[in-house]
């Protein structure tokens, strides 16, 4: 049985973060990162250090098996609820030999399973384990959007590709399938390596983490949207002109906005359009301000169209120099809301620190570590020849699974699909 | 066997039925098998082959519980081939043409010689009914045998209608009668329902074939035979021929499209897509301008062959005008012409993991009516279905088949719980866990299962018994003792100074070494014999693999126990939407396994019905 952890309290920031964890290495875990195990129920503050020194100090808690939450051996750290500190505490953990992050409810089926909870206790905790599912849905959602998601799209086509190529040559032998398959199953595997490695080695996660968030200005062609970037950044970093569609690609500034690292990003104004270069403005805007963690949209009307507005959203009446200064207008010329606006994208930044997903971007590294260990074994085994084919197959699937949070599940179905609409199967 | 003492009917003779009547009466089950002509019993109505890639590991685990197929394959093979050989040995299936008349003939010998199982000759027009469940079935000539178990296998009889071009005609295989009636009483049952097609190529009178202008395909020269019981070939071995469509072919075919069945819209049931028609393949693979055609021997007295890879629903004169414009068949006579069928088969999602129908008690459905195409499939299922069929009426505990342990279990968890969309053939890419399901290794995962069932003939005991101990004294020399990094680099096997111990069973797993090899290390392993020492380089080769999926077993096997009753209200589960809940109504997942996989079923709803099973088990022990 793995032992599992995760943080048990509500991600961002907060005073106290807790990191659960279960399972017969949990105490293991505690004595590797803090030296001395404490008595069990006793909270005790220990020095937590990791590879890197020390990252905390902590409260930390053990309960004995047969008296814990989940019916196993339980550690629980309470850190201090940075999602820096948190971050930290989660990949040493990982680090650690039997231990792995929690799947959605995982906690919760175990308790059930070793019969520490009845009925009533799991239909109340089940609005939370749903609440808990949606929160990793959206942050693996976001962290999906934008490259890491077409990324990981091309890595399900390709991985799907190379083993359709492979179950083919296993599954109908004794078809008319073209037996090498080996030069186009190397090629594929070796492009997906390498896209992983450049994504562990931070190329693309790491970079959002650095860049920051993300706020787009949206609306209509010449509703002054670039002007209003101007009035963020305090230069001119966007070509402002009265000509609407001026903007036909995306521009984008870095502040420092209330203290936030923030890429504001000024797009191609949204609107019906023939002109090809625009379109594909348009297109680029739209895609762009979904993957967001802002949009200011900008309206002379009050409607807005295109895009949705979420929840953190904001919309503004755009032009207040021209159409008057009211509440909830704003103008990039004479400066009026801008104060206004930036403290507002300060309050609804700072409320998503922490809630950017740090367990999920975690989850997503190790996921693409253990795909790469499998896709490294199984092109050492196609190098060997045709009698490992079984085995190449299997370090695919493996891999596959393994990456079953970011490129969605694999059936056997999508192969065969793949295998059917390629070759000429059937004798 | 007086008819007033029947435990199990099996309807049907095919492929399906007799595995069913076989393992039924294995049990101690009072079988009888009613099938219209005796000589109808065992007859292969398509391709004279048995085995292959996934289908050679279903008859391998049909043979290790003692069932039929593997046996009368044997007999009648008249050529053996391993497929993959090449390849790993978890992917190798074996595979043999067959000798239709003996086939059929060691399989109604079988039929005979079994124990509590009589053939009756007859036409089952209808099944007896009390209570909401079967109570026995009702013969042409109006008499009735009583019996707690049926076991219904009658392929493609349901509503079957054959096309050859625009002429279309109601009946099952070539030359049988439909059975109308049953599906009317079928009908009557309310079950979700489907349609699919399948199809033959033309037959050809080999005399007629100018084989001096073929290419040979012969078979292995060490045969690999299917039962564990089987030591040598019987039958005379023969080769089969190759050739190849060509442009004069294609041009034929595709300027004839509107007169066959498939493309002049006569056809709405789906046919398998591995088994494409002639039509389809020229159609859908337009580039290539030649297919691979075997010229199949349907036996050795037989002069009829079979010529697969040109399945076809064109009328008469053009298959014959395209069979001739292929090399070697320029003279070709057609015996029979090839023909489409469509046929009505029960969605299986309406089964549960025994095979019986969830709304019809006692009533096991087997073989191609559940949407599966392959005499092995059939086979497969008739077992599943005849072993719970006579466990049944016995009054005994039934048998499921793990996902984790069988191919068997994989296609009977496909089945019910995904339905089928085309007709579904076995592939050893749908096991999860391949490398551990082998068609080598299928005797050890399931002979001890057969023999707590008490499926398994002393004969079979008796033999596996005596490889198990021999298998096991040979992984005790293996496994012994520990070798320092020194010992093994001075007989030549490069490995890594790091002063790890290993046993010849971890140096095994190294490519390229043989247990020969080892020898210089320990004498002994020159006592361990060629079958056994194949085993034990096998089992090392994957040991590792096997224990890398040992946690996805213990978790898939976890969840394939925990088993949802019939009965359980999916509707009173408070905490879920109203969607969630009306696709588990209507997919009625049979344990938390096939739960997790319905579409959108979160870790929530999954511990929700967890507890809610637990708590039932508290329940209905206190």
């Amino acid at each position: 049985m793995d032992t599992i952890f995760a943080q048990a309290t509500a991600p961002g920031k907060a005073g106290v973060a807790i990191v659960r964890l279960s399972g017969p290495d949990s105490w293991t875990a505690v004595e590797s990162l803090c030296g001395a195990v404490p008595a069990p129920r006793v909270a005790s503050l220990r020095t937590v250090k990791g590879s890197t020194g020390v990252l905390d100090e902590a409260l930390v808690l053990v309960f004995e098996a047969g008296a814990s939450f989940t019916g196993e051996r339980v550690a629980e750290f309470q850190v201090h609820g940075s999602s820096a500190v948190v971050a930290a505490v989660l990949s040493e953990l990982s680090g650690l030999d039997g231990l792995r992050p929690a799947d959605p409810g995982e906690f919760t089926r175990r308790a059930l399973e070793n019969g520490c909870l009845d009925l009533a206790q799991v239909e109340g905790l089940a609005d939370l384990i749903d609440a808990e599912t949606e929160a990793q849905r959206q942050q693996a959602q976001r962290v999906l959007a934008g490259e890491l998601g077409r990324r990981a799209e091309e890595w399900r086509r390709d991985l799907i590709r190379a083993a359709a190529l492979l179950e083919a040559t296993i599954d109908f032998a004794d078809e008319d399938v073209p037996e090498d398959v080996t030069p186009e199953v190397s090629l594929l595997i070796g492009k997906v390596t390498d896209s992983l490695r450049a994504e562990i080695a931070g190329v693309g996660i790491a970079e959002r983490v650095r860049t920051g968030f993300e706020v787009a200005i949206v609306g209509a062609p010449n509703v002054g949207k670039s002007t209003l970037l101007n009035a963020l950044a305090g230069r001119d970093a966007a070509i402002t002109s009265e000509v609407a569609g001026t903007t036909r690609d995306v521009i984008e500034v870095r502040m420092d906005l209330a203290g936030l690292p923030v890429s504001v990003l000024d797009t191609a104004g949204i609107r019906e359009t023939e002109d090809v270069v625009e379109r594909i403005g348009v297109d680029r805007a739209i895609e762009r301000a979904r993957s967001s963690d802002v949009r200011v949209f900008l309206t002379e009307t009050g409607d807005v169209e295109g895009l949705p507005v979420l929840d953190d959203d904001i919309v503004l009446f755009a032009k207040a120099d021209v159409f008057g200064e009211r509440e909830g207008a704003v103008s990039g010329v004479t400066g009026f809301g801008v104060d206004w606006l930036v403290s507002e994208l300060r309050r609804k930044l700072v409320e998503r620190v922490g809630r950017g997903g740090v367990a999920t971007r975690e989850r997503h590294r190790l996921a693409m570590e253990r795909a790469v260990v499998d896709l490294d074994r199984a092109v050492a085994f196609f190098d060997v020849g045709s009698e490992n084919f079984d085995l190449v197959a299997e370090e695919l699937r493996s891999a596959v699974r393994a990456l079953e949070s970011l490129v969605g599940r694999v059936d056997v179905e999508a192969l065969l699909d793949d295998i059917f609409s390629s070759f000429c199967i059937g004798k | 066997m007086k008819h007033s003492d029947v435990d199990v009917i099996v309807i049907g003779g095919g492929h399906a039925g007799c595995e069913a009547g076989a393992a039924s009466a294995r049990l101690g089950a009072r079988t009888i098998l009613v099938t219209l002509k005796r000589d109808g019993i065992g007859v292969m109505s398509c391709n004279p082959a048995i085995g292959g890639l996934g289908k050679g590991h279903l008859v391998r685990e049909i043979d290790a519980l003692d069932g039929v197929m593997g046996r009368v394959a044997d007999a009648a093979g008249i050529q053996f081939r391993l497929l993959n050989r090449r390849k790993g040995p978890a992917v190798q299936g074996p595979r043999a043409q067959a000798d239709r008349k003996i086939y059929r003939h060691t399989m109604l010998v079988e039929m005979e010689n079994t124990e509590n199982l009589r053939v009756l000759e007859g036409e089952v027009t209808d099944l007896l009914m009390k209570d909401g469940s079967v109570a026995g079935v009702v013969l042409a000539d109006g008499s009735e045998i009583p019996a707690p178990s049926v076991v219904l296998t009658t392929g493609t009889f349901l509503r079957g209608v054959i096309h050859i071009g625009d002429e279309c005609r109601s009946g099952g295989r070539m030359g049988d009668k439909p059975s109308i009636k049953l599906a009317e009483r079928l009908d009557g049952f309310g079950l979700a329902m489907g349609r699919l097609k399948t199809g033959t190529p033309p037959r050809l009178d080999g005399r007629t074939i100018d084989w001096d202008q073929l290419d040979r395909q012969p078979g292995d020269e060490d045969p690999v035979l299917f039962s564990f019981l089987s030591r040598k070939v019987s039958a005379p071995q023969i080769s089969c021929g190759i050739t190849h469509t060509n442009d004069k072919t294609h041009d034929i075919i595709r300027s004839n499209l509107n007169r066959s069945a498939m493309y002049g819209g006569h056809i709405d049931g789906v046919g398998p897509r591995y088994c494409p028609s002639i039509e389809d393949k020229v159609v859908r693979f337009s580039e290539k301008n030649s297919h691979q055609v075997f010229l199949e021997p349907e036996g050795i007295e037989d002069h009829t062959v079979y010529p697969n890879g040109i399945s076809t629903s064109l009328p008469v004169d053009v298959q014959e005008d395209y069979v001739r414009s292929i090399r070697g068949l320029e003279q070709v006579r057609i015996l029979q012409p090839g023909y489409a069928i469509e046929y009505d088969y029960v969605d299986p999602r309406s089964l549960n993991t025994q095979l019986e129908l969830r709304a019809v008690p006692g009533l096991f459905l087997a073989g191609q009516i559940n949407g599966t195409t392959g005499y092995e499939e059939a086979a497969a299922q008739g077992l599943v279905a005849g072993l719970n069929a006579g466990l049944g009426a016995l009054r005994r505990e039934p048998v499921t088949f793990s996902r984790t342990q069988s191919y068997i279990g994989v296609m009977v968890d496909d089945l019910t719980s995904r339905g089928v969309t085309e007709p579904y053939r076995m592939f050893t890419s749908r096991a999860e866990f391949r490398l551990s399901l082998r068609a080598d290794n299928a005797d050890q995962r399931l002979t001890p299962i057969g023999m707590d069932l008490g499926c398994v003939g002393p004969d079979r005991v008796a033999v596996f018994t005596e490889k198990m101990d021999r298998l096991n004294s040979g992984k005790d020399i293996l496994t012994r003792d520990g070798y320092t990094p020194n010992d093994i680099s001075r007989i030549g096997v490069k490995v890594s100074n790091d002063g790890v111990r290993r046993t010849m069973f971890d140096l095994l797993a190294f490519p390229n070494v043989r247990l020969g090899d080892l020898e210089p290390l320990d004498d002994r392993v020159g006592s361990i014999d060629s079958e056994i020492g194949v085993q034990l380089e096998r089992d090392a080769l994957y040991a590792n693999y096997v224990q890398r999926q040992e946690k996805d077993f213990a978790a898939l096997k976890r969840d394939e126990q925990e088993i949802i009753p019939d009965d359980f209200d999916f509707q009173g589960l408070s905490g879920l939407s109203n969607e969630l809940k009306s696709k588990l109504v209507r997919l009625r997942p049979e344990n938390l396994m096939q739960a997790g996989r319905v579409e959108g079923m979160t870790p929530a709803a999954l511990s929700l019905l967890l507890s809610r099973l637990r708590r039932l088990k508290t329940d209905r022990a206190s």
